[in-house]
C-alpha cells in the first residue's frame, strides 16, 4: 500500500492540476503533493531499515536499500525543485510572451512518477517501460523554453536516449531468456540472481553489454553522452536539478544492479567494464569542463564525471567501495541540485547563460554569486560537502584494492574538474564587468532579486548536503550500507 | 491444420523479407516510401508472431501478433499522420549525411557483423531453429535502424528508423522470451505509440518554431 501511494500520489496530483478550477494553484498543489510523497517515501526507507525489503501492490512493487536510496532522493529533490519552481515560473510568466506554462505542473508531477517507479518496479521488463516514459514524459520539459536552442536539445534527448532504451530491450529480452533456461519463471532481480549461476555465460555478455550501452546512453557515460549537456543546459534550472541530480542516476541503478547479476555468472565479472567506461567519462568530462561556454552546460559535464565515479567506484568491486558509491549517489543527488538551483537564480539575475557575458556578479547580485561559488565549491568536492566525503571514501577504498593507476587517474581528473569549475565561478563572480552592450541582449529574460520560494530550496538542499559531509547519520548509514548490500549481494 | 514445420518454414521466409524491408528504409530517398516500408515491416513482424504462436500454440504470440497489429499498422501511421504537418511527406529526397550508395554499403557490413556475431555466439548452444534465425536478423535490424538513424537529417526519417529498430528488437524478442507477462506486452503496446505522439509532437513544435524538420541541420548546441 505505501509503495503503490509513492507512485498514485504524483500522478493524481498531475491529473488534478489539469483541471482548469484547480490550474490556478498547480505551483502549490505540486509543492504539496511532493512533501507528501517525500514523506511517504521516509516512511519506505523506515520499513526497509526494519526488514531489509519490503513489497506492495500483490508483488508488483518492491523496495529494497538501493530503491529505497534511489526513491528517497527523487523526492527529496522533487520537493525542493517543486519549492523552486514556484518563484521560478511566476518571474517566468511576468516576462514571456507567449505563455504556455499551463503544461509545466502536469508533466513536472507526472515525469516525477516515472522517476519513482523505476526503483520500485518488480518486473525488470515493467522496469525499462518505467525508464522510457522518464524520457518520453520529461521531452516536453527540456524544450519547455521552445527557444531554437531548447528544441534541438530536447529532440536531440528523445532520439538518442530512446534509441538507447531499444538497444538496452533487446539485453532486457535476453537476461529473460537466460532466466528461463536456468529454470527460474518470474523476471525480477532476485529471481535474476537466483538464476545466475545456471545461466549459459554466452547469453549473459552481449545482455550485459547491450544494457551498459543503451541504459549508458541515458546515464551520459562516454562516448554515448552527447545529448546530455545540450538537454541538461537548455531544460528551465528546476528540471534541470531533476534531471541532473537524479534522473540519471535512475538510470544508472539499472546497470549498479547487473553487478551482482554478472558476479554469479561462472566466469564473468563486470568489474573491469565499469572501470573503463568510469574511467573514460572522468576522463573526457573534466577536459570538456575547461573550455565551456555556459555555466550550466559545465554542471552538466560535471554530472558525466560524476556519473562515471559512481560506476568505478562499484567496478572496484569491494564492500567499502559500494557504500563509499551509494554515498556519491547521494551527495551528488544534493549538490547537483544546489548548483542547478544556483545557477538558476543568475538565468533569473541577469537573464544570459554565457560564461563570458557574466563578470562581476558580486555586485550585480550578492544572493546569486554567493550560492553559486558555494554550489561549486560542494560539487568539486570542498569540505564541509558531502561530496568532499564520498569521494574520499571512494579513493581509500581503491587503495585498499590495490587500484593504485585507477586511483591516481581518479585523482588527477578530479583535480583538472576542480580547477575547470574554480576558474569559471571566480571568473564569473569577482571578474571585471564587461560592457553588456556589446553582448546581445539575453535570451530569455531578467529582472530583480531572487524569488525567496528559489531561495528556500536552496537552503533546504545545503542542509543535508553539509551535514551528510560533516556526520554519519545512524539512519543514513544502515541504508547506505543495504544499497551497498544489494549492489553487491 | 498446418503442420509446425511448414509454418515455421514460412516464418522464416517472412523473417528474410522483413530484413529486406529494413535494407528498403536505408535505399530509400523518398520519405513517403520509408513511411511504407515501416508499416510492411510490421505486417510482417506481426504475421512473424501469428505463425511462431501457432507453431508453438502459444497464446501469448497470438496476442503480440494482434497488438503489433493494431498498434503499428494502424496507430502509429495515423498517429504520425496526424502530428506531422502534410509539407513533411512530400519531401521527395531526404537530406543525408552519406550519398545513398555508400550508406548502403555501411548498412550492410554493419548488418552483417552483427549477423554473424550472434549466430557464432548461439553456435554452441541449444537453440530452437525459429531463434537462430530471428535473433540475429533482429539485431540485424536493430544495427540498420540506429544506422540510419545516425545519416538522416530529417525528423520524420530520424523517427522513422527508430521505429525500424524497435520492430528488430522485438522481431528477436518473439523467438527467444515467446511467455512474457502479458503486462508486459500491455505497457510496451502503449510505450510505442507515446514515444510516436511524443517525438510527432516534437517535430511539429519544431517545424512551427524554426520552420524546418531538418533536425540535422540544428547545431546551435556543440563543443567549440
Amino acid at each position: 500500500m505505501l509503495l503503490a501511494a509513492i507512485l498514485l500520489v504524483p500522478v493524481c496530483t498531475s491529473l488534478v492540476v489539469l483541471v482548469s478550477p484547480f490550474r490556478r494553484w498547480a505551483g502549490w498543489l505540486t509543492m504539496l503533493a511532493m512533501a507528501a510523497t517525500l514523506a511517504l517515501a521516509a516512511a519506505a526507507v523506515q520499513a526497509t531499515l526494519g526488514s531489509g525489503a519490503v513489497s506492495g501492490a500483490a508483488g508488483w512493487l518492491v523496495c529494497d536499500g538501493l530503491g529505497a536510496l534511489i526513491v528517497v532522493l527523487v523526492a527529496f529533490v522533487a520537493f525542493t525543485a517543486a519549492v523552486y519552481s514556484n518563484g521560478y515560473l511566476r518571474r517566468r510568466a511576468s516576462h514571456a510572451q507567449n505563455d504556455d506554462g499551463g503544461s509545466y505542473y502536469p508533466l513536472f508531477n507526472i515525469f516525477v512518477a516515472s522517476m519513482l517507479a523505476v526503483p520500485l518496479m518488480a518486473n525488470v521488463a515493467l522496469l525499462w517501460v518505467a525508464l522510457e516514459l522518464t524520457t518520453l514524459l520529461s521531452a516536453f520539459l527540456v524544450g519547455f523554453e521552445s527557444t531554437p536552442e531548447a528544441l534541438e536539445a530536447a529532440w536531440k534527448y528523445a532520439i538518442l536516449t530512446t534509441l538507447g532504451a531499444i538497444i538496452a530491450l533487446l539485453g532486457v529480452l535476453i537476461l529473460y531468456w537466460g532466466t528461463r533456461i536456468a529454470g527460474e519463471q518470474a523476471f525480477t532481480w532476485n529471481e535474476l540472481i537466483a538464476a545466475a549461476p545456471a545461466m549459459p555465460p554466452t547469453l549473459v555478455w552481449p545482455a550485459f553489454l547491450l544494457i551498459l550501452i543503451g541504459f549508458g546512453t541515458k546515464v551520459g557515460l562516454v562516448p554515448m553522452h552527447t545529448w546530455l549537456p545540450d538537454a541538461h543546459s537548455q531544460a528551465p534550472s528546476p528540471i534541470c536539478a531533476l534531471l541532473s541530480g537524479v534522473e540519471v542516476s535512475t538510470a544508472l541503478y539499472v546497470i549498479l544492479r547487473l553487478f551482482a547479476v554478472l558476479s554469479r555468472v561462472p566466469g564473468s565479472e563486470a568489474g573491469p567494464w565499469f572501470i573503463v567506461f568510469g574511467v573514460l567519462s572522468v576522463g573526457v568530462a573534466t577536459i570538456l569542463m575547461v573550455q565551456v561556454r555556459d555555466y550550466k552546460r559545465m554542471f552538466a559535464f560535471s554530472t558525466v564525471e560524476h556519473m562515471g565515479i559512481i560506476l568505478l567506484a562499484v567496478g572496484l568491486g569491494s564492500v567499502d567501495a559500494r557504500f563509499a558509491a551509494a554515498y556519491q549517489i547521494t551527495a551528488h543527488a544534493l549538490a547537483k541540485s544546489f548548483c542547478f538551483f544556483a545557477a538558476g537564480l543568475i538565468v533569473l539575475a541577469l537573464g544570459e547563460q554565457r560564461i563570458a557575458a557574466v563578470r562581476g556578479l558580486g555586485r550585480r547580485s550578492p544572493v546569486a554569486a554567493v550560492s553559486f561559488l558555494a554550489g561549486a565549491l560542494a560539487i568539486t568536492g570542498m569540505p564541509p560537502s558531502a561530496v568532499f566525503a564520498s569521494e574520499l571514501l571512494i579513493l581509500k577504498a581503491g587503495l585498499a584494492r590495490g587500484q593504485y593507476l585507477v586511483v591516481g587517474f581518479l585523482a588527477l581528473f578530479i583535480v583538472i574538474g576542480f580547477a575547470a569549475i574554480m576558474r569559471h565561478a571566480t571568473r564569473m563572480t569577482f571578474g571585471k564587468e564587461v560592457d553588456m552592450a556589446e553582448a546581445p541582449v539575453g535570451r530569455l529574460w531578467s529582472a530583480g532579486a531572487a524569488p525567496a520560494s528559489c531561495l528556500t530550496a536552496l537552503v533546504i538542499t545545503a542542509i543535508p548536503l553539509v551535514v551528510f559531509g560533516l556526520c554519519m547519520p545512524a539512519g543514513l548509514a544502515g541504508l547506505l550500507n543495504l544499497a551497498g548490500t544489494a549492489m553487491g549481494r | 491444420m498446418p503442420s509446425t514445420s511448414l509454418l515455421l518454414s514460412i516464418e522464416a521466409l517472412a523473417a528474410g523479407v522483413f530484413l529486406l524491408t529494413a535494407l528498403g528504409t536505408v535505399a530509400a530517398r523518398q520519405l513517403l516510401t520509408c513511411f511504407h516500408l515501416f508499416v510492411w515491416q510490421s505486417l510482417l513482424l506481426s504475421a512473424s508472431a501469428a505463425l511462431l504462436g501457432l507453431a508453438l500454440s502459444s497464446p501469448h504470440l497470438l496476442a503480440v501478433a494482434a497488438i503489433t497489429l493494431a498498434t503499428k499498422t494502424m496507430l502509429i501511421p495515423w498517429l504520425l499522420r496526424k502530428t506531422v504537418h502534410d509539407e513533411v511527406y512530400r519531401i521527395r529526397e531526404i537530406d543525408q549525411v552519406l550519398n545513398i550508395p555508400t550508406s548502403l554499403l555501411l548498412a550492410l557490413a554493419l548488418a552483417g557483423v552483427g549477423y554473424v556475431f550472434f549466430v557464432e555466439m548461439l553456435g554452441g548452444m541449444a537453440v530452437p531453429a525459429y531463434a537462430l534465425v530471428n535473433l540475429p536478423i533482429g539485431v540485424a535490424v536493430l544495427l540498420l535502424g540506429a544506422f540510419t538513424l545516425t545519416v538522416r537529417r530529417e525528423a520524420v526519417a530520424q523517427l522513422l528508423a527508430l521505429l525500424v529498430a524497435e520492430n528488430g528488437v522485438f522481431f528477436a524478442g518473439i523467438a527467444i522470451v515467446p511467455n512474457l507477462p502479458a503486462i508486459a506486452e500491455l505497457a510496451a503496446a502503449v510505450d510505442v505509440p507515446v514515444y510516436t505522439l511524443v517525438v510527432g509532437l516534437l517535430t511539429r513544435r519544431i517545424h512551427s518554431e524554426l520552420g524546418t524538420t531538418m533536425v540535422g541541420r540544428l547545431t546551435a548546441l556543440r563543443e567549440d
